[in-house]
């Protein structure tokens, strides 16, 4: 098992635009610090002394850099624009919501914007309320923009390279805690937006997540695996095309399903494929609920921030207690 | 109509290219005018923007490009639209909400795509054409086209992200792009000069940019300044800003009645119509007798005449395909 070829999540995504950018010359990647300085998590170096002046570093202006990846994408490149902190998105969000993910629709598809807006989310660095939230709500309420956030490194490489040929555009999401894992390499050149995955078969419970939420509801599965309960867990990969089918099936057979968000759950994408779950599959269903964030601001001190966030062990203890499981964890903790 | 004149052409042209550019300020007024009327009929909805009185800094500009050029335009685009020559009719059938519209009704007044006419849209939100433009001439540098891009806006949009944000960047990255700053007055109610630090020309000179001033309702003044400012983008030595002083005649938007303007300032404007020194400089320049010019008053009349009954016949859009999946 330890012989087989792995890969660490930051160099899945350099490979992925690095061969995307030699395989088609339209393909740009643009934002600060990306080109010469190989960008502040260490994704990109080497893409710039390779692939020249299409690799180019910006001022600090999201907005500009958004709204300069928009108006090249509707006219010939194919632009990869990173926004360092998922949390300075907002000023990018003029040019990513209202000019590039209506431009298709609105153009009555004249012209399609083939972008990608590369972002680290994700809290557990201790980078404070600011620099450590998760975006995906502001985003997934946007029809024309598609959401990606991969869990895996196999996985990264494939959905950037999908997101890349994509015409239209793609908000494509890095846990920050992810970008040093390793993880075998991908089995397909790419994977199609918009397909969930079951990565763990069970028959008592369906977790479902995104992200780095998925690795936590893995291990969470194998300590209630040990308590007697198999949970199965969804990798939604993407969260706009949302692949409510493959949950759908899921619950069929588990009949109880837990949405682990990192964020809060009012107004969380958690909350809602829940809702979509209910009014389609409710005949399906025994129990349902979400583990997600309070709704306050990320908390920067370390006791807080690990409080606050989902973690394997609040996952493992809250299904084993809904489940009537309750003893075995106190035993097992 | 005409299709846009080419770079050959001189700031100051033949009689009968500036008979078509008096008949393309003519066309912009008499399409305003109506909409304006449509809209108080209920023929046109939401809300609309017009140009009235701004015909020359369009025309002057677009009337300097090059096929290969591209524009980006605002949410007060129709000028900017007909002054590429984007066809009227659909223009109008859009206004119309109707399925014949250039967007298929989809867009509205303030968001026109035309990608066929080289208009890469007008953006509803104040300074989306200048970040628009910018990554065209993005493209247009890396692709090495020999194109340049155009962003119009209005004199509030120096206030905006978008304006520091993109001049700077263009600048450094030496980009093709001719920012096309409308000066009309006033941001939306307000006089510009009650809410803007300094002048906006100093913004883009501190910026090292090639800059230029000039009297916008003059379409020959409008045509030599952007003719200075295009060649200077497209020879690679980086953006260009031309601020064309100019005023508009009617209201923000519909629901604007313009009671905040300065007395007798309209009338003081009114005096500088577009179309009159537009009138006067034909007959001056190119001895263009008035009762010609009577006769493209009248032709273009007719013409919108016949538009906006063509546009009212024209079916609506069935919702049935209104929708569907994102590519």
């Amino acid at each position: 098992m330890s012989e087989q070829p792995t890969i660490e999540f930051r160099v899945a995504l350099r490979e992925a635009m690095d061969e995307e950018m030699a395989r088609d010359e339209r393909v740009v990647l643009i934002g600060e610090d990306v080109a010469v300085a190989g960008g502040v998590f260490a994704v990109t170096p080497g893409l710039h002394e390779k692939h020249g002046e299409r690799v180019i570093d910006t001022p600090i202006s999201e907005l500009a850099i958004a709204a300069g990846a928009f108006g090249a994408a509707v006219t010939g490149l194919r632009p990869i624009y990173e926004i360092m902190f998922a949390d300075f998105l907002p000023l990018a969000m003029d040019s990513l919501i209202n000019q590039a993910a209506k431009y298709w629709y609105v153009s009555n598809e004249q012209g399609s914007v083939p972008l990608v807006v590369r972002s680290a989310m994700g809290a557990g660095g201790n980078f404070g309320a600011m620099h450590s939230q998760s975006p995906i709500p502001w985003l997934q309420g946007v029809p024309g923009l598609k959401v990606v956030a991969p869990a895996t490194a196999g996985d990264a490489k494939a959905l950037l390279k999908a997101a890349i040929r994509d015409d239209n555009p793609v908000a494509f999401l890095e846990h920050k805690r992810l970008y040093s894992v390793k993880d075998p390499l991908p089995s397909t050149e790419t994977l199609p937006l918009g397909e969930a995955a079951v990565v763990r078969a069970g028959g008592d419970v369906t977790l479902v997540s995104i992200s780095k939420g998925v690795r936590d509801c893995l291990r969470a599965a194998d300590e209630l695996s040990e308590r007697g309960v198999e949970a199965e867990v969804v990798d939604l990969r993407s969260l706009r095309p949302l692949d409510t089918a493959t949950v759908l099936a899921s619950v069929a057979r588990t009949n109880r399903v837990v949405a682990i968000e990192e964020g809060p759950t009012v107004g969380g994408w958690a909350a809602n494929l829940l809702g979509i779950v209910a009014a389609e599959g409710l005949h399906d269903l025994d129990d349902a609920w979400t583990i997600a964030c309070p709704e306050t601001p990320i908390p920067y001190s370390p006791t807080l921030e690990e409080e606050h966030v989902p973690s394997e062990g609040r996952i493992a203890a809250e299904v084993s207690a809904r489940l009537g499981v309750a003893a075995e964890i106190a035993t097992g903790a | 109509m005409p299709t846009p004149t080419t770079g050959e052409s001189q700031p100051i042209p033949s009689a009968e290219e500036a008979g078509d550019l008096y008949r393309r300020m003519r066309l912009i007024r008499v399409f305003e005018d109506t909409v304006q009327s449509l809209f108080q009929k209920g023929h046109v909805h939401g809300t609309t923007h017009l140009y009235s009185g701004q015909e020359a800094s369009a025309v002057g500009v677009c009337s300097m490009l090059e096929e290969r050029d591209r524009v980006a335009g605002t949410y007060r685009g129709h000028g900017h639209a007909l002054a590429l020559g984007v066809p009227a009719q659909g223009l109008m059938d859009e206004l119309m909400g109707r399925a014949t519209g250039v967007c298929g009704g989809r867009a509205g007044s303030m968001n026109v795509v035309d990608l066929e006419h080289h208009l890469i849209g007008c953006f509803g939100i104040v300074g989306g054409s200048i970040g628009a433009a910018t990554g065209a001439a993005l493209s247009e540098k890396l692709l090495g086209t020999g194109a340049v891009a155009v962003a119009f806006f209005g004199d509030g949009t120096s206030n905006q992200a978008y304006f520091h944000e993109c001049l700077n960047w263009a600048q450094v990255e030496t980009l093709p792009v001719v920012f096309v700053c409308e000066n009309n007055l006033y941001m939306e109610f307000t006089p510009i000069e009650n809410v803007t630090a300094g002048a906006i020309a100093a913004r883009p000179i501190a910026m090292g940019m090639h800059t230029q001033t000039v009297d916008g309702n003059d379409v020959w003044k409008v045509r030599e300044a952007a003719a200075e400012a295009i060649a200077h983008a497209r020879s690679g030595a980086g953006p260009a800003f031309l601020e064309t002083l100019t005023y508009r005649f009617v209201g923000h938007s519909r629901s604007d009645p313009g009671r905040y303007r300065k007395p007798g300032e309209l009338d003081e404007w009114r005096k500088r119509d577009p179309l009159l020194l537009g009138r006067a400089s034909l007959e001056e320049r190119f001895g263009i007798p008035p009762e010609r010019l009577d006769d493209i008053d009248a032709e273009v009349s007719a013409e919108i005449d016949e538009i906006v009954a063509k546009a009212l016949a024209a079916p609506f859009p069935d919702p049935a395909r209104s929708g569907g999946e994102f590519k």
